[in-house]
């Protein structure tokens, strides 16, 4: 796999005594959407969460291993974690909007970098919404709380809030799970639009959403990285046994 | 239909039927009838305090003869030597002490003018018809100083005296009659308080200002503290930091006041009197210091669960958008806990505003009109304790001390009703969207 975005070389990570991640070692490549299949618990969401370092904030977390970025090791001791998380944004599998206005939940990121001028920001908060496709639906009521949007709507907000900060890398946990499928379905657009500029990772629980979704697929099984292929190939005719049960329904 | 469950439920009329659940219906009514009780309880002692105040808003006869009786047992009142103890500082400015030479100069000889009223009723009569309605409770409220002065032979100076209190007692007369009732009230807005004197003043002015001054500087110190503490706890310290700082500064928020005043009494006015050096040790900024001692831990614990309940995914969110943990705690925690916070801080100026123990004891209770936060003041509540103790059940200062209590009362009411329904909208509006 040429042009490569993230590498994982033998990965662990341990809550507390609990191994949850088991010796994982990958290749992401750069502007795909990369999906993250396997059944609840197996780790998927753990593992996205080493990407942008997120795990840190738990205090009994021990993680072995590399996770290069660019060729950069982003455990390694002189790399600032602040800095780490402007590139690799995350999109939560709960929609978590700030409790401000649509407008400042938008141009928070952008604030605490720095940027203050108001037809700058003005700029980005737009231009954000518009790629998370959403401009059209709030660009009249962007001073109204953020909480009093529905769903699907709050979902896009946070990817427009992500997107604000420019990030080279989007994670996204299980972003539609908990959407109707009108909502699903354009933050499945969304995803296929945003991969042309940012290298995306996504976790689902829905094969389909995969399937539609996606370049290349993973699937995890009990904390272990089982395959990693084409999206296509994984569908069709994965290497792996566990892949093609879970894959077709058999567990999971 | 499954009968693995001991539970059969049919669905008949019979078991859907209506039930009456004699347990909730009992709790239910015990714990409305609670609540009532509590909310009446409060409603209460609003009306007991302002019902004793009320006389002062008699107009006319009535009120007119309250005025003479009072004006008369001031003099009694007088005659317990513990009233100057008590207060020397309201009485420290000179202008209060001109005002009234008679009643300071000789206090022996006023405690002796009362067995002199009391021998020879006629006289008295002469002067004042009117406050003949009462001798009977009068001589009932103060049994006390009667049995001190038991010694009436002092034949000369008594009628010396007489004659000057007569006078006295004359001027008075005229000025009452001139003013009337409007006497208390048009004192209120003066700025003198010498409750105790033939010529009794109540301003309220200076111990509005001495109030407002305490709370200010308060809140000014302890407010930000305690966020910043309970910023510190919720959003930076570790778990185990967590667990030791909260509950000690819980602890705190129980610390008897009169301890802390005692503390600023004798600790603080040194110590800040050596770095300040001001002129009177107790004044206002040692009151405010004091306080905020006595407010931050109130402030902190409420602000500290309304910081730790924010919920994790805004920090989550924000961090992941490369904030740093500062910028995190400041531009999301923080506004998302307004509400909360904001409720602290009323409870803090709840707590400065009423406190009474360390306002008498570190405030220097000087009725000063000054905007300098080093000179004394004097605070209601201070005013309030200081003061009933040594008042007359009925008389114009009792009524006046508790109409300073209803003030203390309307005005914290007013100060969470404005911030309810003005203040707290806006500030959510301001960081949470409309
Ligand atoms: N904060 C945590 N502390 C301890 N164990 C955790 C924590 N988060 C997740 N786990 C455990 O790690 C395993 C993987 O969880 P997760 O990554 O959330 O799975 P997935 O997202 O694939 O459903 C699970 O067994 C879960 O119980
Ligand atoms: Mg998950």
């Amino acid at each position: 796999m040429k042009n490569t975005k993230i590498e994982v070389k033998d990965l662990s990570l341990y809550y507390g005594e609990k191994q949850a991640l088991k010796n994982i070692s990958l290749e992401i490549p750069r502007n795909k959407v990369t999906a993250l299949i396997g059944p609840s618990g197996c780790g998927k969401s753990t593992f996205l969460r080493c990407i942008n370092r997120m795990n840190d904030l738990i205090p009994s977390v021990k993680i072995t291993g590399e996770m290069l970025v660019e060729g950069i090791d982003i455990y390694d001791k002189n790399v600032d974690v602040v800095n780490i998380r402007k590139k690799i944004g995350m999109v939560f599998q709960k929609s978590n909007p700030f409790p401000k206005s649509i407008y400042e939940n938008v141009a928070y990121g952008p604030k605490i970098n720095g940027i203050n001028n108001k037809t700058e920001l003005d700029e980005i908060v737009e231009t954000s919404l518009r790629q998370a496709a959403i401009w059209d639906e709030l660009k009249d009521r962007l001073d109204d709380s953020a909480m009093g949007l529905s769903g699907g709507q709050q979902q896009r907000l946070c990817i427009a809030r992500t997107l604000a900060v420019s990030p080279d890398i989007i994670l996204m946990d299980e972003p539609a799970s908990a959407l109707d499928p009108i909502s699903t379905s354009k933050i499945e657009e969304l995803v296929h639009e945003l991969k042309e500029q940012y290298t995306i990772i996504i976790v689902t629980h829905n094969m389909q959403q995969a399937a539609r979704t996606s370049d290349y697929t993973a699937f995890f099984y009990l904390g272990e990285l089982i395959e990693l292929g084409k999206t296509n190939t994984i569908f069709t005719k994965p290497e792996q046994k566990q892949t093609e049960d879970y894959i077709t329904g058999r567990f999971g | 239909m499954n009968s693995q469950f001991p539970i059969n439920q049919n669905f008949t009329k019979e078991s859907l039927k209506k039930q009456f659940r004699l347990s909730e219906f009992l709790a239910e009514k015990i714990i409305s009838s609670i609540a009532f009780l509590s909310i009446t309880i409060i409603i209460l002692i609003f009306f007991f305090v302002f019902k004793e105040s009320l006389p002062i808003f008699h107009f006319g006869k009535s009120e007119k003869a309250k005025t003479e009786v009072s004006s008369e047992s001031m003099p009694e009142s007088y005659g317990s030597t513990s009233v100057e103890d008590l207060k020397p500082e309201s009485y420290g400015s000179e202008p209060k002490e001109d005002l009234k030479p008679e009643a300071y100069g000789e206090p022996v000889s006023q405690s002796d003018l009362k067995p002199e009223s009391y021998g020879e009723p006629v006289s008295q009569s002469d002067l004042k018809p009117e406050s003949y309605g009462e001798p009977v409770s009068q001589t009932d409220l103060k049994p006390e100083t009667y049995g001190d002065v038991v010694v009436e032979p002092l034949t000369e100076t008594t009628t010396k005296d007489s004659s000057i209190s007569e006078e006295n007692q004359h001027q008075d007369k005229v000025a009452e009659n001139n003013e009337g009732t409007d006497q208390t009230w048009s004192t209120f807005l003066t700025t003198e308080w010498v409750p105790v004197s033939n010529n009794p003043r109540f301003g309220l002015i200076g111990l509005l200002i001495g109030t407002i001054k305490v709370t200010i500087i308060a809140m000014l110190i302890a407010g930000p503290l305690a966020i910043l503490a309970a910023l510190y706890t919720s959003c930076f310290a570790s778990k185990r930091k967590k667990e030791i700082i909260k509950p000690i500064i819980e602890m705190l928020a129980a610390f008897p006041s009169v301890v802390i005043g005692f503390f600023a009494l004798i600790v603080l006015a040194t110590f800040f009197q050596n770095i300040f050096g001001y002129d009177s040790r107790l004044n206002a900024f040692i009151g405010g210091v004091a306080m905020a001692l006595a407010a931050i831990p109130i402030i902190y614990t409420i602000s500290e669960d309304a910081l730790s309940a924010v919920p994790k995914t805004y920090t989550e969110a924000s961090l992941a958008l490369g904030a740093s943990k500062w910028q995190t705690a400041f531009f999301v925690t923080l506004p998302a806990a307004t509400p909360g916070i904001f409720a602290a801080l009323l409870l803090g100026i709840g707590r400065v505003f009423g406190e009474t123990m360390i306002a008498l004891m570190a405030t220097g209770n000087a009725a000063l009109l000054s905007s300098n936060p080093f000179e004394s003041v004097r605070t209601f509540a201070a005013t309030i304790g200081a003061e009933m103790a040594e008042t007359v059940f009925g008389e114009t200062h009792y009524s006046v001390l508790f109409f300073i209590g209803s003030l203390l009362f309307i005005f914290s009411f007013v100060l969470n009703a404005v911030a309810e329904f003005y203040v707290k909208g806006k500030l959510i509006k301001k960081f949470q969207g409309k």
